[in-house]
């Protein structure tokens, strides 16, 4: 391993932000996939919705930057192990009677990630969605599975630039305090994603690998109920801001439209 | 169409685009042998495919996905193919065209390039593509590419194929040269603009 070059990994830049709620999640992540001053597409998705056609109101969503190859293996990986999760989740929700939530989907993505910690995934994800009682979540994670469930997080080359200012906007409590207090925002969804623009559009005008029209996720919770395949599933409204510079006004910045999915 | 051995123009006739089954094109750069055994692989794809006889076809959306594959693998194991890959395509209505580079890193886009053409084609690309380019218009385009490729790539020669793919089939052109004129101002005198140069 100490022979490996450097060639084998390449930075595609790229950021994600994202911001946990109450009752919503939001995620975000730019569109640019470069390499040195270059610039390969300007249309490429970093959000991969680990859910299939099977499940299609999965709770989470992955945002991920840095190498892009290992962020597509990486996602292969996961999605491989979901549909083998799948058939471990019938037996699960025949058993618990209830889906594979977002903090299993977590810890997860951390054992793959240090799986290969000796040959990493160069990979810098975050990890967004609900959590069991309907809570908004967010994982940061490191390139070698290192994760820690937080309020708020941004990773990737606008990462630095962007950390501070939701510090300072979302004032989010000390992880040291006794008792721990609850790390969610207390911002409205519209707010989060207000912040979320205008982080991106500050992280634009700095760094070269972010562009300005990020592509989101939205998760709402709505309320616990029940069904015959899923007795204790809440549902998730789950919508977008399509990467289209219609969409965007000079003036207002982006107009959210939002593309709801309804379970 | 050339091969270089380091700085010698070693090959002056290698064919670096080539038809891979019935709907799709690949292109390459780099590496010539590598290039070679990546075109034993698809042969071996497409026949192994076209062995089920089940009147299914690999179209370029597969071949690029499982060259993505081939290059992601090949890194991971320290022994990669040299060669930064082009693939378009036409299947049943809807065209494809995307790139794979060395260690694996994929994409696909309204135009594409490796190499040079990173650096100086895909900003005229960037200018001048529309969604409902003509034939002729496109190669219109990719001449002047090639064109500004020819005049600032010194390992470039001036002599180039074409190829077309369409819903009907494919045809790659027979090779041919472009115009030049090297009586450019800026060639004649280069350091004209970069005062106290030499």
């Amino acid at each position: 391993m100490a022979l490996r070059g450097d060639w084998v990994y390449e930075n595609n830049g790229g950021t994600c932000v994202a911001i946990a709620g109450s009752d919503y999640c939001v995620v975000a992540a730019d569109t640019r996939l470069s390499v040195g001053y270059s610039i390969h597409t300007r249309d490429y998705s970093k959000i991969c919705n680990l859910c299939d056609l099977l499940f299609p109101a999965d709770k989470c969503v992955l945002a991920s930057s840095g190498f892009q190859g290992d962020m597509k293996a990486l996602q292969k990986n996961l999605a491989a192990k979901h549909l083998v999760s799948v058939h471990l989740l019938h037996i699960y929700q025949h058993q618990h009677n209830k889906q594979m939530s977002c903090p299993a989907m977590a810890r997860l993505l951390s054992n793959t990630l240090y799986y290969k910690r000796f040959f990493p995934y160069y990979t810098f994800n975050i990890l967004g969605g609900l959590d069991n009682e309907g809570k908004g979540c967010v994982y940061t994670y490191d390139a070698v599975g290192s994760y820690e469930r937080v309020g708020y997080s941004c990773q990737g080359t606008g990462g630095a630039l962007i950390m501070p200012v939701l510090d300072n906007q979302l004032k989010s409590p000390s992880p040291l305090l006794l008792p721990a207090r609850d790390a969610v925002t207390p911002l409205s969804e519209s707010e989060a994603v207000d912040l979320v623009k205008d982080v991106f559009a500050s992280a634009t005008e700095r760094d070269i690998y972010t562009v300005r029209f990020p592509i989101f996720f939205f998760f709402q919770f709505l309320a616990f109920c029940e069904s015959d395949i899923f007795p204790t599933q809440q549902h998730a409204y789950s919508s977008r801001v399509l990467n289209d510079p219609n969409e965007y006004d000079p003036l207002i910045g982006f107009r959210l439209s939002y593309r709801i999915m309804h379970k | 169409m050339a091969g270089s051995y380091g700085s010698t123009l070693r090959y002056k006739n290698v064919e670096r685009i080539k038809s891979i089954g019935k709907h799709t094109l690949l292109g390459a750069s780099g590496e010539v042998s590598d290039f070679q055994e990546i075109l034993r692989y698809l042969d071996e794809l497409i026949i192994y495919d076209d062995m089920w006889d089940d009147g299914n076809s690999l179209g370029p959306k597969e071949v690029h996905n499982y060259l993505t594959r081939v290059m992601y693998n090949r890194r991971n194991k320290f022994d990669p193919l040299f060669n930064s890959l082009v693939v378009g395509g036409v299947k049943n209505g809807q065209k494809y065209l995307g790139m794979v580079g060395m260690i694996g890193t994929h994409y696909e886009d309204n135009h594409v390039a490796t190499g040079f053409g990173n650096h100086l084609a895909r900003p005229l690309m960037r200018a001048e593509w529309h969604e409902d380019m003509s034939f002729e218009e496109a190669v219109k385009l990719l001449e002047k590419c090639l064109l500004v490729l020819l005049y600032r790539d010194r390992s470039a020669i001036n002599k180039f194929q074409i190829a077309k793919i369409t819903e009907v089939g494919v045809t790659i052109s027979e090779p041919y040269a472009l115009k030049t004129f090297w009586g450019f101002l800026a060639f004649q005198n280069p350091t004209k603009g970069a005062e106290g140069s030499w």
